[in-house]
This record gives C-alpha cells, structure tokens and sequence, in this order.
C-alpha cells in the first residue's frame, strides 16, 4: 500500500483490515475477486481502495479516455451514499480523482457531458448500465475499464436484475478483456455460486478470488417473552404494541422490521396511537414518494428518530446513523434474511448486535425460535442462484442490436460466459433471437415487421431507430406498471378537514389515529387534480376498493375518490375501521430450510425447552387430542364442523406453494365427487372445506388420502388451471414487458376521451392456445415455478410425502388447525370462484327485482 | 387466500334480453340471437388488430383473427343463424383485409356458406374488404328497433356495438371485470366479439348521455352462463 494511502488510515486511528489488504493484493494481480464480509467490516472501503490506489499511481495520460472503475449497487440511494463516503479520501490525500453517480435523477446535461467525458469512478444502478451498454459509444465508455465493483451481490443476483446485470457483464468483458470484477456480499450459503458470477464460463466452471472477512461478534438475540396472550392468527402484533414501544423508548435508535408494507403502516397507526411520550416514530417503505424516504432517511442518519417502522427497503447496506436495536416484529421467514437484518443494528464489529423478535402469533413463535437457533449457528438459507431468465435475453439481445451490428454466433458465446446463462443452449438463444426479429411466432406473418433484421453479410441490425427508441424506454426488469401513484386531492365532502390537518409534518405524524368518528366521504364526481403524490400501491389493490372506501397509506387514513389514468385520486378521511392494505403475509415464503426446522421443533417435546409456556400448551394438547407432525411425514386431519367436512393439511411450505396446492386439490375432490367448497391456506397449512365427507369416503374404501394428494396432480390438473389462473396471467404480463412484446405502459390507455384497455390477458389467452410452447409462455413458466405460484416447491414436497401421509380422523378441529381456520373469509377469491361473484351479483338483482319479471339467470 | 369453489351448474336458460319490445337471447359468446328469425348479431370482432400493432413493431401473437373466427364458428354451429349481422369495425382498419391470411379467408368464407351475411358499416371499417361475401350497409333494421355501429344519443330502439362495455363487479365473492351488454329495454349495447378488443367499463361518462336513467342492466358474460347484474353491483373501476 502506497505510503500516502498507509498515513491516511493511521492518521484516522484505524490500521487497514485483512480482508482489505487480501482484497488490495487480488485486484493488483488483475484477478477477480468476491469479498463475504459481515455489516461495519468495511466493505466498500475494501472495493475502491485498490481503484483509489491504481488511480493515484497512473499519470491522467497514461489512463484510457473512459470509466477507470464502474460502481454497481441496488439501489439508487445506495449509490449516492457510497460516493459521499469515497469523498473523505479523495479530498483527504488530495487524490486526482473525479467520481460521479449516474441514476435515473440525474440531469440530461449531465448525463450527456458523461457520455462525452466519462469520470473515472462511475456509481450506477443495473438499468443505467444497460441503457450505456445499448448506445453506440459504449467501446469509447468502456474500453479501458479495469475494474468493476458489485455491491451488496447477494441481494442483486436472486432477481432478474442479476440476470440483466450478468449480460451486462459479459458485454464489459467484451469491450475490455482485461477487467476484473470485485463482488461485495453479506454472508450466504454458497458463495461459489457468486464467484462463477463474477468471471466469465468457459466450459470449466471458472470462479474468482474468495476473500472472508471475520465473523463480528455474535449477535445479541431474543424472542420477546409477551405478558399478553398469544394470539392464534393474525400477522399484526397488536398484543405486544406496548411491549414494543417500551423497547423503543428503551433505545437509542430501533428500526421495526415488518414482512409487508400493509404490516409497517398498520403497526405505525398502533405505536403511535400510544405514543404519549410523542416518540419521534417515523416510517419508511418502498410504496412512500422517494422525497419523503429520503426526509426520513436524512433524519435518521442526524440521529433525531427514535424509531422507524420500516419492510425490506432498509434491508441493504446504506448506514443511516446509530441503530442499536433490531425489532423484528412477524415471520422471520428465514435465518440468511434475519441475520442481514440484525446486521443493521451497529455497525461495529466487535459489539454485539441486538436484535429482539415480536412473533404475531403461535407458529411465527415456532419459526421465531427456529430462526434464532439457527442464527446462533450461523446457519445461511440465502436462495440459490437463478438460471438466467429468456426474457431478460430478449431485452438484452435487442439491446446489444441497439448498440452495435452483432454477429449471433459471437453473441451467443457472450452470453454463455455469464454464469446464469452458461447452460443455455443454441435452440434457446436462436428462440430468443426469433422472438427479437419477428415475435418468435410459427405463423410467419410478421417477417416484414421485424424489429432486426440479418444483412447479406451475416449480422444483425436495429431495422429503424424507433426501435432503438422504444428499448430505451422499456430497459430494466422491475415491472412498475402494475403501481398506481397514489395523488393527494381534496375531496369536496373533507376539503375543510383537509386543509385544517395539512400541516406538513407527515414525516413523522399520522395525520389521524385509529378511532375517530367515521365519516366516510361521498363520491363527489369529477375531481380537483394535481395535488401531492403520496406514493405508489399496486394496482390489483385499489382494484378490490369502491370509490369511497378507505385504507392505510403512509400512516393515514385515505379515502379513494376514484381513479383517472395511473393515479388513484385520494382524500384524507376519518374511519373507524379502514381498509388496510392487505398484501397477504409477505412477499418472501417461509425458508425450504426454516421450514425443515420448525418441523423438527414441533414433532419433538424435547425441543420445546426454550418455547413460551402458551406455545407447550398449545402443542402438548395437541400431541392428546390429534398427533404432531412428524418430519418426513404430511399430517392430514379431518373433522365435521357446522354443516362441512374440513380436511386440514400441514405441509409447512410457504403460503404460496399451499395457495396452488389448495387450487390443485379442490380440482381433484371436486371430480371424488367431495363438493369441495372453498380453501384457506397459510405458511405452515392449508383448510379446504366440503360437503362431502373425506374421513368417511376414505373409511368406505371411496377415496384414498394417498391418490389426493398424489404428485399426478401436476399434471393435466395443473395445465387446465393455469389456462385461467390470474396469478400466471400477472407472471405472464412481466415476461411480456421484459421481453419487450409490449411496452411499459401497455395497455396504454387511449386519450381519445374514453378508455378502452386491451389488457394482456386477452393476449395470453390467445398464445397459449394457438402456441403454448411460445418463448415467453415458458419464461412464465419458468418464473412460476419459483414465483408466486412456487411449483418448484409443491412438486418437491408431494415427492418427500408420497407414501408418508399420516391421516387422523378427529371429532372436531384440532389446536393446531385452529389459526388457518381462523383465516377463513379473511381473503379475496381467485381463480373458479369467479362465476360466484356473478351469481352472488345476479342474485341480488334478483332479491332488488322482488315482484317484478326476474331475468333469466 | 380463501376460495369458494362455484357448484357446477347445468347452464340454466340463456338470459333474456329485451330491446324496444323484441325479446333476443344474450349468448354466452357475447352473441345476441334473435330465435324466431334466426339471427344472430355480434359486435366489434376487430380482425387483424394483431397485424395493425405489429405493422406498428409492437408484434403481438397473429392468431387473433383465427381465435375470433373459430369462437364465431362455434357460435353458428351451435346456434344455426339464417343470417349473421356484424355491427361493425368488424376489421380492425382498412387495410385489414391486405393483411389477413389465406387460412383465415378461407374461415371466414367457410362461416359465410349458406346464410346471409350482413355487415354493418363501423369507424374502423367504413369499407369492408372487397374480397368479403355479404351485404353492406349504414344500419339495419330489425322491426322497430335499428342496428347500428355507434350508438346515438336519443334513439328510441337500438342495438348497437363500438363501446366494448365491460362491467365491473363486485359482490361478497369478491371483484372481477367481465364484458357485458349493456341495456335499459330501449337500447342494448352490445359486448366487443374480438379476441383483441379490449373493454370500457360501463360506468364510464361515455354511456351516461345513451342511458339517460342509467343502464338498468348488465348482461355479463361468465364462464359457464350469461348473469344479469344489477346497477348496484356494478361499479366503476
């Protein structure tokens, strides 16, 4: 280490860390290399310091005209707090050295004068990397880059913006051979799997540099002990509100992690409906206007909050002041994600991290103290890598024709050397490449509308600018189109309270608490436009909402006046009983690996040392009346309640992979003539109930448990409900917009004075019939098997149980079917339920038409 | 999530529908079918709307107009029309008919063999393409009451097409958006036929000045039977 760099640290106190000399010593052999290192070790110090040195020891005239060393992180916010933090050396040792962040905020002059004359360390996102790579002065940007730096890896890799981000990658190692790539991680099960990311795949599998830091001090972690009765169900802590605001009060700074931001704004109404100490509480999720996370997260980082209630959006690395508490409050849903979290209470190594963690209800308690046991061993469940997605290929190729005439075969070699990609074979890239030029149809109508064409001389080209125009519109791979701005305006029945309660200071203070006088304003017709943007909620939300109704958002309550375009126009309102977002449990599913963990907690009595006095209860009489689940088996219990026959399941597989089996297996009793009625599912089980009686049709020899729940079920069951399935027609619609079949703002709404939307359903209905094995069907597919339907998982588990199915015929619910039943009409319908919305409807019509002619129904 | 499984019903009889008098049946295809005289009347099939967004390079699939024509044969075979009235932009613009396919011609004639065939002028197809079999028009009448593309403002007895009505619903089920027909017993706006054309949710300010007192009646397509819906179900998106 130069002698200027050695002096700067040691005029600091510090002295430089292993990890960062190891680091220091990869990157001037040229190598690659992945640092795992935990929060406060340095990590991002560790990722420019040999940029900062190579940098301060090369003559300007001796450096290439373009970016020295390209930043990539997450998230915007991240990429600017990182550029402050390198100012302290540059300006320190006086370095030659010019740093720039470009995002989608930065001015067009400057962006321009980038592309003109490149900085030498460029802070971006994926997206803008894309959208640089996709211009023709990419070689000039890029040629002589040394080095890139990836930052927070773990988190980006597990999304399709590491596939996107892998592409781009291959493409800088195109136009500069020699460039290493530096990944900065937290701590994750395979960190194999990230070093094959960072280096090109040629045939072996290739892998950069391993570099570990050392583990910080074990963290500081509880389970909080209620004085309040557990509840059964629920995912919103209303018990132990107190017991979390006195553990704020305690604190310097505590950050309140919840799983949903229907969770964060409902537990932000509770705390501060207590609040009389008037605890500076603030909150912060990714649906609020950036402006108002940004005023949060300045406040923080000046140490004037006391709390904030915050989702996922605060999970990655930006250091924003002194945390010293982590409340987890819900599902931890795994121990990888639980432990990143804690790392954001005190960044310094060598104190421990504390770390409290509010269950909501009994079996979070189970997953809670699993999650602990597991954190204490340091147990890592991160997801494994993705293989690339076709439809992130699709942008990309159309991309790489935006930016310059390319040769398939040398296209496809760059692609394979990216490691999501490296399996991906020939037919599968020409498929992509069909789909680029013509839509990839077999019904060839369109070859004089392709979008790239192939000269004589075997390459392929961009066959109009506005092609190249309308991928610039379209790049990146967060489907945004689905959010509707959620925009302030005075709803003419509360324009007076409005104006009394506008007082600016929303940051921190709900405008109204829970239990005022309702009075729910009236639809007032056309509407005031042009008030504040709020923030954005997701469209399938609002869609369940009637004008009039009200919700949680941004710690207020709103009423819906309706909605114009893409923003739902809202008024502030009183209500005693709001709507509240209700985003069902989480994005996340319960860890594969979390869940083998619960199961052997629970089948064991022995283990249940450590559990609450409530949860042994709950569990010992369980064990009396019913069984426990043992590990290797499916526990399936059936009783008679009211009129029905329930059959409860305990898969422990995440509620999504429960949705889609409750699907499947409704389709199944309904042909066993069971006359299935209706399902309920949650992370751990799944109810379905009938009229027909399972326990009695099984004891006759009708039905048989096994052939219920048989994995053939995966077959034609599956393919006809998916034809109708709306969570695959949503999959099926970002596939759509990531390829670049459609465009963002499809289904563009006509300004021609009405509104007639095509939606893309109409569109997928008609592929999956006419071509079911269309390239963006099967990227749908691919995505649902992991995704919201989580195939991928169900087909696992109905492998794991066959011949394993435990069936206990009781007389009535046992203790531990009681919290999915108490979830029963909680949740909107899906899927064959939908003629029921008709025939409810119809039937009202009827009831209102009493004496006149009823229409035929 | 919470689903309630719907009893599998036998299709009850089809819904009744009535327009200035005329009693017609609302088909679960979105058809109107007039039984006495064996009519059958469909609304915006929008052929080749796939092909005018790919001239567009927005290359949606080209099996649109396929999908149409077969759920149209479908409907004919079920239902055996003298005569089939298109209510117009039956194509999706003029140059339609230069794109349309051989196979999807020959579909097209295929349905047409045997019956009249009546095609109802619309603003997306003032001319229907010259190869096409059938008779042209402006409207039609049927009794009193007439067929025509674009409905107008203060007709006494009128079927008419061009607005895609969908209705949204919402019960204690749960929510969804349907196409619909539109109707008050002096008029019925019918449901867009074409596999690509997308909808307009009847609360829109476009149907108030053709409803004076509202649409008294959804007709709204299921999956397995056509319900008629109440104005107080029916809501705005």
């Amino acid at each position: 280490m130069p002698a200027a760099f050695a002096s700067w640290f040691s005029a600091r106190g510090w002295s430089p860390r292993g990890h960062q000399l190891a680091l220091l010593s990869h990157a001037q052999n040229g190598e690659s290399a992945l640092l795992v290192a935990p929060t406060g070790a340095g990590k991002t110090l560790a990722g420019f310091l040999p940029s900062l040195i190579d940098l301060a020891s090369t003559k300007r005239r001796d450096r290439g005209r373009g970016v020295h060393t390209l930043y990539i992180s997450p998230l915007k916010a991240l990429a600017v707090d990182v550029a402050r933090n390198l100012d302290a050396p540059v300006i320190d040792m006086n370095l030659p050295v010019r740093i720039e962040t470009r995002t989608g905020d930065t001015p067009a002059s400057r962006r321009q004068r980038q592309r003109r004359d490149p900085p030498d360390i460029l802070m971006t996102t994926p997206e803008q990397l894309a959208l640089l790579l996709g211009g023709a002065d990419a070689p000039h940007l890029f040629g002589s880059l040394k080095r890139v730096v990836l930052d927070e890896l773990h988190s980006l890799v597990t999304s399709k913006r590491g596939d996107l981000l892998s592409l781009d990658l291959a493409r800088l190692r195109t136009l500069s051979p020699h460039l290493a790539a530096t990944g900065l991680s937290a701590t994750v099960r395979d960190p194999d799997e990230l070093r094959r990311y960072l280096v090109a795949q040629r045939g072996r599998r290739e892998m950069a540099a391993l570099v570990t830091a050392p583990a910080g001090a074990p963290p500081d972690l509880s389970m909080l002990d209620t004085r309040e009765r557990l509840p059964w169900s629920g995912h919103g802590a209303w018990h132990a509100i107190h017991e979390i605001y006195e553990a704020i009060k305690g604190a310097k700074t505590a950050l309140v992690f919840v799983n949903t931001r229907a969770q964060a704004e409902a537990i932000f109404q509770q705390l501060w409906s207590i609040n009389e100490d008037a605890l500076p509480i603030a909150l912060h999720h990714g649906s609020l206007d950036a402006s108002q996370r940004r005023r949060v997260e300045e406040a923080m980082a000046q140490g004037r909050l006391k709390g904030v209630v915050c989702t996922s959006t605060l999970d990655l690395g930006i250091d924003w002041g002194d945390v010293d508490l982590v409340i987890n409050v819900g599902a931890p849903k795994g121990s990888s994600r639980l432990m990143q979290r804690i790392g954001r209470a005190n960044h310094r190594l060598d104190e421990s991290s504390r770390a409290m963690l509010v269950p909501a209800n009994r079996f979070e308690v189970l997953e809670c103290r699993a999650a602990i046991d597991a954190a204490r061993e340091g147990a890592q469940d991160s997801p494994p890598l993705r293989t690339g997605g076709h439809d992130v290929l699709c942008q990309h190729i159309l991309g790489m024709a935006c930016a310059a005439p390319f040769r398939a075969d040398d296209l496809f070699e760059e692609v394979r050397s990216a490691e999501p990609y490296a399996q991906l074979t020939r037919q599968d890239f020409d498929a992509a490449l069909d789909f680029v030029a013509t839509g990839g149809y077999a019904l060839r109508t369109y070859d004089r509308f392709a979008k790239i064409r192939q000269n004589k001389d075997g390459m392929w080209r961009v066959a109009n600018p506005r092609v190249a125009q309308s991928w610039r519109m379209n790049v990146g791979t967060i489907i945004e189109s689905d959010m509707l701005k959620v925009r302030l305006v005075r709803g003419r029945a509360v324009q007076a309270k409005a104006r009394a309660t506008s007082s600016g200071s929303m940051l921190f203070y709900p405008a109204k608490l829970p239990g005022n006088a309702a009075s729910r304003p009236a639809y007032t017709g056309p509407l005031a436009r042009g008030g504040r943007v709020l923030g954005e909620i997701e469209e399938y939300f609002l869609e369940t909402l009637a004008p009039g109704d009200t919700f949680v958002f941004g710690g207020e309550i709103l009423a819906l006046q309706g909605i114009v375009e893409n923003e739902a126009l809202v008024s502030r309102a009183h209500a005693d009983a709001p709507k509240v977002p209700s985003y069902a449990g989480g994005k996340f599913p319960l860890s594969t690996y979390l869940a083998e963990r619960v199961r052997k907690l629970v089948s064991n009595p022995r283990n249940w040392g450590a559990l609450p006095e409530q949860v042994r209860e709950w569990l010992s009489l369980q064990k009396r009346v019913s069984r426990l689940p043992k590990p290797g088996d499916l526990l399936v219990e059936t009783f008679p309640r009211g009129e029905r026959f329930f059959l409860v399941a305990y898969p422990f597989e995440g509620r999504l992979a429960h949705q889609t089996l409750g699907m499947l297996l409704t389709r199944r009793m309904e042909r066993m003539g069971l006359r299935p009625q209706g399902f309920v599912a949650n992370e751990y089980a799944l109810a379905v109930w009938s009229l027909g009686d399972v326990a009695g049709a099984a004891r006759a020899g009708r039905v048989s448990l096994a052939a219920l729940f048989d994995q053939d079920m995966l077959g034609d069951d599956l393919e006809e409900w998916l034809e109708e399935s709306a969570l695959m027609k949503r999959t099926f619609r970002s596939c759509a917009v990531i390829a670049g079949l459609i465009e963002r703002r499809f289904p563009g709404k006509e300004k021609t004075g009405r509104q007639v939307t095509m939606s893309t359903d109409l569109i997928y209905d008609v592929l999956r019939r006419h071509q079911p094995d269309h390239i963006l069907l099967r990227a749908a597919r691919e995505d649902a098997s992991t995704g919201l339907l989580d195939l991928a998982r169900l087909a696992d588990m109905l492998t794991r149980v066959q011949g394993r199915i435990v069936h206990e015929a009781l007389e009535r619910v046992s203790p531990l079917a009681v919290p999915v039943m108490l979830e029963i009409g909680r949740e909107p319908v899906y899927g064959e339920a939908q003629d029921q919305v008709l025939a409810d409807a119809a039937q009202a019509l009827t009831q209102e038409a009493m004496g006149q002619e009823v229409m035929g129904v | 999530m919470n689903l309630a499984v719907v009893e599998k019903r036998t299709p009850t009889a089809p819904a009744r529908l009535n327009v200035g008098g005329v009693a017609f049946l609302a088909d679960i295809s979105g058809a109107l079918f007039l039984e006495d005289e064996r009519l059958l009347i469909v609304a915006d099939l929008h052929l080749e709307k796939g092909s005018a967004y790919a001239a567009r390079r927005v290359l949606l699939p080209p099996y649109d107009t396929a999908a149409t024509l077969a759920r149209l044969a479908s409907v004919v075979l079920r239902l055996a029309p003298r005569a089939v009235i298109a209510l117009g932009d039956s194509f999706h613009d003029v140059r339609a008919g230069e794109r349309m396919a051989e196979p999807d011609r020959c579909a097209l004639a295929e349905l047409q063999r045997g019956r009249d065939f009546i095609w109802v002028a619309g603003n997306h197809d003032p001319e229907v393409p010259a190869f096409v079999d059938g008779e042209r028009c402006a409207t039609f009448q049927i009794g009193a009451v007439t067929l025509r593309h674009e409905p107008m403002a203060g007709a006494s007895a009128e079927i008419a097409g061009h607005l895609h009505p969908v209705a949204r619903v919402v019960s204690k089920s749960g929510g969804l958006r349907r196409r619909c027909f539109a109707s008050d017993g002096k008029r019925c706006v019918m449901p867009a036929f074409g596999a690509y054309a997308g909808g307009l949710n009847i609360r829109d300010a476009a149907f108030a000045p053709l409803f004076p007192a509202g649409v008294t009646s959804a007709h709204v397509l299921g999956r397995s039977a056509v319900y008629g819906v109440g104005p107080a179900n029916c809501w705005p998106d």
